[in-house]
Formats: C-alpha cells, structure tokens, sequence
C-alpha cells in the first residue's frame, strides 16, 4: 500500500512521475538476463579457492605437487605467486593479499587457488593441496581485540588505499586501525547537571547481506590487456584497484558489468577480482570464478558492533547531551570499515538539537571474516540505540514518543554537522506521517507494542558521475552511464530522467550495463546516489541533445524562435511537426549520425567527507508487533516507511525499494546473526543462517512517499533504499521495549525475548 | 576415464538425449550442457528455491536433483513459459506489480508459481505463501510477488 503526498506531476513529458514497467522486465522473466555465472569466454577455465580452515595461523608450507599432477589441472596460485608485485590490496587500507602470504587471519581465508578445466576437477585438486599450519592465538571478539594485552592483528604501518577518503589515517593503535570522532559544545556539565540521564550498551550482530547471486568473476588476459566480467557495484574503482596491483595502465584494464542478482553493499569495491586476474594470469588462460554461498559469506559481511552510549534531557523531554562510543568489528581486514566507523559516528547523535555531543568511533580487526558495506551501515548500527534512549527519555518526562521527537528534531536549514550540509528534508512532517500511516493513535490490545523511529544518512558518497546519451538516426535513444543495475531499477529510472528531457517515450530509450571501455566514468553504485548523481549527469547530458534538436529545429523554422515545442519524440510549431528522425537526417545530409550529449556532475568544493552529504536520507520507520512472553517470538504486524524522494521518478520502485529495506530490517532485527566462537563461523549455510522467507511477512506494509521536489537530484529527485532499513530496526527494537521487554541485545530471537522478559540472565556469550 | 551414463528427456517440450556423469545434477546439466541459464543456483543447498524446476510437473530443487533421476521425464525451466514469444499471465502479473528486482530468485519464483497455480488455479493468499515458502527473496520482501500471483490466478479465471 503507498501513500502519495502530495499529487505532483513533474515535467511537461510527463515520463518522470510514472510508474512504467522496469525496462528489464523482458529479459528477466523470460530467464534471458544474463549474469558473470551465466557466462563463459572461450577458452576458460573454472577457479576454485581453496580456504583456511583456521582464524589464526602461520603457513609452514603448502605442497602442490598432487594437485598439479590432476588430469585437468592447468595451475595453482600460491601467494609466492604474487611476489613479483606488490600483492596487498584494499580500498581504504591496503591490507588484504590476493592469496595468504605466510598468515591466514581468518577461517576462508584465500590459501590457494585452482584453475582447470571444469568445475569438479578444480574441486577436487582443492583436496590434493597440501598445507601444513601451525595455530596461532585468536582474537574473536571485540572484547578480545581490545584486551590489554591482545594479540595483534597486524601490526605494520597502515597504508593507505586508493579510494579512503578519510583525510590522514593515523597510525594502528593496537587492533584498532581507524577511530573517527567529534566533540560540540559542553557534554560533562549537562550530564552532571540533567534531570533525566539514560544510559545502556548495545549490541549489534555481523550479519550477511545474501545478495542470491554470489561474487562471480571471469579474468582474461589479452595483448597486454586484462578483461574482467565481474559482480561489481564500483567498476571504476575496482578497474583502478586492478591496475594499481598488476602494474597496468588504467585503459588496459576493462571491466564489464553485466545485470547483478543483488548487490545490497556486499559487491561494492573490490572482493573477488585480484585473485580471479591473478589466477588467469598464472594459467596463461580466462578463468571464471563463482563463490559459494558459504565462500560470498566470508567474502564480506556487515560489521558486529558494540555501542556505549548516554543521553541528558530535562524533566520536560528537552534533550540536552548524548554521549556514544561505538566500536566496529571489522574482521580480519578492513574493507570498508573505516567509513562504516565514520558514518556509525555521525549516524550516533541522531537528527537532534543537543546542546553538547561527543562521539568515538573504533574500527577493531579481530580473526573473523572481513566486514564491509551492508546497507545502511553505520544508521543500521547505531540508530536503534539512540532512539532507545529518546524514547525511554520520553517515558520518564512522561510524554508520547512521537511528541518528543517533534519537540526536539532538527528543522530544515539547521546545522547536522559543522561545516556539512544542513538539513534537507521536513522530518517532523515525516514522523507525523509514518505515525498516521502505522496507526499510532488506535488503541492497543495486550502484548501490543509500537515503535517509531528517525535518523539520518550521510548519502550519495562520492559527488562525481558522467553520462553519455546518444539520440540514434532512427529516434531512439541510447544511455551510457556507468551505475550498475543491481535490481534497483536505476535502468528504468535513467530512461525515464532522459526521456523526460527528450520529451519521447521511455520505452524508446535502452540503458544497458557498464563496459568501462567505452561507458563513461561514474564513482560507485551506492549510498543511494544514482538516481540522484548518475541520474542528474543523464539529464545534463540529455539537455545536449535537445539543446542540438532545438538548434536544427531553428534552422527548419528560422522565426520560430524559442516557440518550438519538443513533444512525443517531434519537435512543433504552429502545426507543423517534424520527428527526430527528420531533424536528425536535416543535420547529417543522408540518412546516419547521431546526436550525442555529455553530462557530468563533480564536486563543488574539495569533494571532502566533512562538506558533504549530498544530501540526508532520512531513515525512518515505524512498527506495530506482538511479543509473546511465553516463547519469546516477536511477530511484526504492521510497519510503515518514509521515502522522502524529493520527486518520485518512479513511485512504485520507490515502493519496492521500501518494502525490500522493511524486510531486510526485519531480518537484522529478529533473525539474522553470524554465529562466531572462538572465530570459527558455526552458521555458514542458509540451512542455519536464516533469513526472511515470504511467511514473514508483516500483514500491513505502508509506504508514505513525500514529494517536496527539495532533493539535488533531476527534478528535485533524492535516493532512498537504505534509510527504511535503519529506521525498520530500530522502529522494531523500539516497539519490542514499548510491549515492556527490555532490548539491547540483536537479532531479537525468541530465546533472547524470553530470557530478558522473565528477568533471566542472558545467554553466556562464550556457549 | 570418468563414467557416463546417457539420459534422455524432455525440456520445455524438446527431446534431448545426453551422455552426462551420473553426479551432474540437473542443474548443471540445463546451465553448462542445455545453455539454459535461466535456472538459478544460489545456496546450492535446496534451502533457496532459485533454481526450481518441474520435472513431470512437480518443483524439484535442480541443484540437488540428479540429472539421471530426470531420465525419461518432461523437465520445464523458465525458457519455456512464454510460447511463441507471448509471456504467461504470471510473468505479465510479474511485470504488473514489479514483483522482482534484481531477477535472480525470479526463474526459480515463477517456475514454484507456475506449479502452484496449475495445480490450484484460484489460491487464497494463505495458499500463495504456503506454496513459495521454499523460495527465497532477498530484493522484494515478498509483498509484490504474492500479489502478482494472485493477479494472474484472477486474470486466469
């Protein structure tokens, strides 16, 4: 169910606003998309990896002999392989090799890998290798990362990535390997000073993001060029990863993204590829690489975290001061941590007015499985705790949660954080409205808790995106821009931005997949920034080709002046038409050509983490569930989202980005954790790592669309598709602790439930 | 020398005879053999659903399914709903709610709809989500795929 508010259509080619069908509906119904598995280069050969089965250890040796001696096997990649460059990668810190070099640090870790010429002889080599370990001491949990006298999970210089974006990194301080922080205002003396101080710890599990299609990766190597068809959310970051390691120019690197079956964050930056290129390169042959479930479960996860944190009010429900430290379990590499860490800090206040706040933010290695992006991260992580507090602030100064919030929201225009982008959406109208949709004022029954809750995103990453369209002889458009379509509809959202600036049919526009040969660049698929960033780089390119129609059109009427109209792929004036083709055949002489536009978007200052976002995702949500108190089980009845797009260029994607978000949040917050003891993963299938299946769904979903065209996007558009996963848990957690059951503990399984509502201790953590 | 063994079967209503291992499951046998890549493998592990398949008429998980348990039966994969190019009124239902995303679950989704509603024409939504329980989504939560199977059981009466 969606509600609109308020009408609006934007655009006098009415192509933006409208629900169209996605334009891959075709090929995805009919089983002819295609994705890296489905695909195959001649010539190639199948890669398997083989995994540490230890969290910490030092390689003594590894003998390859039987493997190699397999009939089938072509080659086997050991770290000694990658000697001859400099094999560490990493994004943010350039710490991860392609295959282990003396030390596995995690359990699946890359030992070694295979390349041969199907898929079950490859296996079976894995079998054949050889590698003797000797154990080294663990560190598994955060707590044990952050011991005095812990191991150490690395311990060199930290350097730095291509892609951090973090300023200066500071220097390793035991296992923690970034720390992101800030101080405003006076925090000491209002808490000494306030009438009302709430205070817990918080805990967050390491969750995995399940895209269905796991990382899959064909390398090939050709004429001094490698290409590589890849799962990728970032080619442009990946293409530039792979040719800083293997020592290429960034031209002799092609990356080609075909459709993904989901990406959620867990495909963002580089995972697979350097071991995929690295294994075709020693074979001398393609190879094609398709992790596991249990092996994309180790690839990259989201990070466990523990939250401390405090919150001052005044007696009336004025909240005053929070105070938070957060620490992030980044496993064994730090991926995309540090700007978890940075965004789980900023995310940690909430969208308040404090008079002081003070936040710190650790990034911790521990012997578990890498962590990364996940959507919504950081919000995901934090958001629930705070808005914890707030509503037990509300309880004691014995207002309405949802009064309290509009007592102490930021307002548009109002400073989020210095030096950043000021508020840019009406959060009180959306509360209001999440509230209303969910039924906030209706009597409860028994057992009946609801929860509301707000928070903010930094989104739209990195503010640089280019696009090309070109107007074909026959009058249908052609779109290249490098976003990848991992099943969020941004192909459909792009043919419609473009055809609305073109004033022509969307169905008449084709948006296919990056090549980065000849796609222009854009920074990552992520953040909710494509509609907003590679979509406004669309229009502008777009505005070329109509700007280059207007102009022929001049030429056909010379007095016409500004009063040709473009409409239904033509341009008019006083009667007379004439179509695309026409205008386009009038420039060129013979029938051919092309009309071609170029549009771009970067940064306005430096591009600087501190100056950005390009705007705020609001991240709200609201939840009405039953808490069983005999057995625990917590059953969601209703939930209701805000996406406040700015302008829907699709309302019913927008819907569905929603309804997706609401029930991955239901899944973070009631079932889904990555079991870890002693850094061995106990759950590393679906059999025993369970997520939402259709029988969980809530009987009423309601998402509130808001429409007030205030986004920096084309038409006024902002992102959505993450925020309603933050503000879904939190909003669950929230009204888990109205039904009386007290929360700081996720997933909210039963046993967990059950525990804390009968005043039972809580499961020892160690088993 | 491997051994092999030959099987022969219908997919999507064509004969096929193949001289396979007899570990290939039939997965593997419509991806790498048929070229058929619709059909999905993802948890590998029968828990998913994504690569659902009829075989005689009954979903079968083709990721653990032998391909030689297939030998003389009628197997049917997402290639074959649309005849002469017409979608089914589920996949055009598909289309209709946008009831996929990244498209994935969305061969194996339609082929456990597609069973569901020849052997219950008219399901309540109760019966709709009984029957695709063993499916796994992870874009859509689910809402816009129950309703589009009960859009086309509606447009089916």
């Amino acid at each position: 169910m969606t509600i609109r508010t308020p009408e609006r259509i934007v655009g006098e080619g009415a192509q933006v606003g409208r629900s169209m069908p996605r334009v891959d509906a075709g090929e995805k119904l009919r089983g002819e998309a295609r994705y890296v598995g489905d695909m195959s280069v001649p010539g190639m050969l199948h890669g398997k990896v083989l995994r540490s089965p230890f969290p910490h250890a030092r390689i003594i040796s590894i003998d390859v002999s039987a493997a190699l001696a397999l009939p089938g096997v072509v080659a086997v990649l050991t770290g000694e392989d990658t000697l001859d460059i400099d094999p560490y990668w990493g994004h943010a810190i350039k710490d991860r090799p392609i295959v282990a070099i003396g030390e596995v640090r995690f359990v699946g870790e890359p030992v070694a890998a295979v390349a041969a010429e199907d898929e079950a002889t490859a296996e079976a080599a894995l079998a054949e290798i050889v590698v003797e370990y000797e154990e080294l001491p663990v560190v598994g949990t955060l707590d044990d990362a952050l011991a005095a006298d812990a191991p150490l999970v690395h311990d060199g210089p930290i350097r730095p990535g291509l892609f951090h974006g973090l300023g200066t990194l500071p220097d390793r301080d035991g296992n923690i390997c970034y720390r992101y922080g800030f101080e405003r205002g006076s925090v000491d003396e209002v808490f000494e000073q306030a009438e009302i101080v709430v205070e817990g710890e918080y805990t967050f599990p390491g969750v995995y993001q399940y895209a269905m299609e796991t990382h899959s990766v064909i390398a090939q190597w050709e004429g001094g060029e490698v290409t590589l068809w890849a799962t990728c959310q970032h080619p442009f970051l990946v293409r530039a990863e792979i040719a800083a390691l293997f020592d290429l120019p960034l031209g002799r690197v092609r990356i080609i993204v075909p459709y993904l079956g989901g990406g959620f964050g867990s495909k963002s930056y580089t995972k697979m590829e350097p071991i995929t290129v690295a294994l075709a390169r020693k074979a001398g042959r393609p190879v094609r690489i398709v992790n596991r479930v249990d092996e994309s479960m180790v690839t990259t996860r989201r990070h466990g975290a523990k939250t401390w944190m405090r919150t001052a009010a005044d007696r009336s429900g004025r909240l005053l001061a929070r105070e938070a430290r957060v620490w992030f379990d980044t496993g064994a590499y730090a991926d995309n941590g540090p700007r978890v860490t940075a965004t789980g800090a900023d995310s940690a206040p909430g969208p308040y007015r404090w008079s002081g706040v003070r936040v710190e933010a650790s990034c911790v290695h521990t012997h578990t499985a890498p962590s990364g992006s996940y959507r919504a991260f950081g919000a995901s992580h934090v958001q629930w705790a705070g808005e914890l507090q707030v509503d037990e602030v509300a309880r004691r100064a014995g207002i309405d949660p949802v009064e309290i919030r509009r007592l102490n929201l930021l307002t548009p225009g109002e400073q989020v954080r210095p030096g950043g982008k000021p508020l840019d959406a009406d959060l009180i109208g959306d509360i209001r409205k999440v509230a209303d949709a969910l039924g906030w004022d209706e009597p409860r029954e028994p057992g009946i808790g609801r929860g509301i809750s707000v928070g903010l995103l930094a989104a739209g990453a990195h503010p640089v995106s280019s696009a090309i369209v070109r107007l074909e002889a026959d009058g249908e458009a052609i779109v290249l821009v490098g976003s990848t379509e991992m099943g969020q509809g941004q192909r459909t959202a792009f043919a419609q931005i473009a055809a609305e600036v073109l004033a022509m049919p969307a169905e008449r526009i084709r948006c296919q997949g990056t090549d980065t040969r000849f796609t222009p660049y854009d920074r990552s698929t992520g953040a909710s920034r494509s509609t907003t960033l590679a979509g406004l780089a669309v229009q502008r390119a777009a505005a070329e080709v109509r700007a280059d129609l207007m102009e022929i059109a001049g030429k056909v009427w010379p007095d016409a002046g500004d009063a040709v109209e473009l409409r239904d792929g033509a341009a008019w004036w006083k009667g007379e038409r004439r179509s695309y083709p026409e205008l386009i055949a009038r420039r060129f002489g013979l029938s051919g050509g092309q009309l071609i536009g170029e549009g771009g978007v970067h940064p306005e200052g430096t591009g600087s983490y501190a100056e950005g976002p390009v705007f705020w995702e609001v991240c709200i949500g609201a939840a009405e569930v039953h808490v069983d108190r005999e057995t625990g089980v917590v059953s969601v009845r209703r939930t209701a989202t805000v996406a406040d797009v700015g302008t829907a260029i699709n309302p019913l994607l927008v819907e569905r980005q929603d309804e997706g978000a609401t029930m991955q949040g239901i899944g973070n917050a009631l079932l889904e954790e990555m079991v870890y003891r002693e850094g061995m993963l106990l759950n590393d299938s679906l059999l025993d790592y369970r997520i939402p299946t259709i029988e969980d769904l809530p009987p009423e979903q309601v998402c509130v669309i808001v429409e007030n065209a205030d986004g920096p996007g084309p038409f006024g558009a902002k992102g959505c598709g993450e925020g309603a996963f933050a503000g879904i848990i939190a909003a669950i957690a929230t009204a888990v602790a109205d039904a009386g059951v007290r929360v700081d503990e996720l997933p909210l399984t039963p046993e967990r439930v059950w525990r804390s509502s009968q005043g039972q201790p809580k499961e020892d953590a160690k088993g | 020398m491997r051994e092999t063994v030959e099987i022969s079967l219908q997919v999507n209503e064509r004969a096929q005879s193949l001289r396979i291992e007899p570990r290939e499951t039939l997965a593997d046998v419509l991806r790498d053999r048929l070229g058929l890549t619709g059909t999905k493998v993802s948890c590998d592990a029968q828990v998913c659903g994504a690569c659902t398949v009829l075989v005689d008429g009954r979903t079968v998980s083709a990721c653990t399914f032998l391909a030689v348990d297939a030998d003389g039966g009628a197997v049917r994969t997402v290639e074959g709903l649309a005849r002469d190019g017409v979608l089914t009124p589920l996949q055009q239902a598909f289309i209709d709610e946008a009831a996929f995303q990244c498209g994935f679950c969305t061969p194996g989704m339609l082929m456990a709809a597609t069973a569901l509603l020849e052997e219950n024409p008219h399901p309540t939504e109760d019966e709709v989500k009984e029957g695709l329980d063993g499916n796994l989504c992870r874009c859509t939560g689910y809402a816009p795929i129950v309703a589009a199977v009960l859009r086309a059981a509606e447009a089916g009466r």
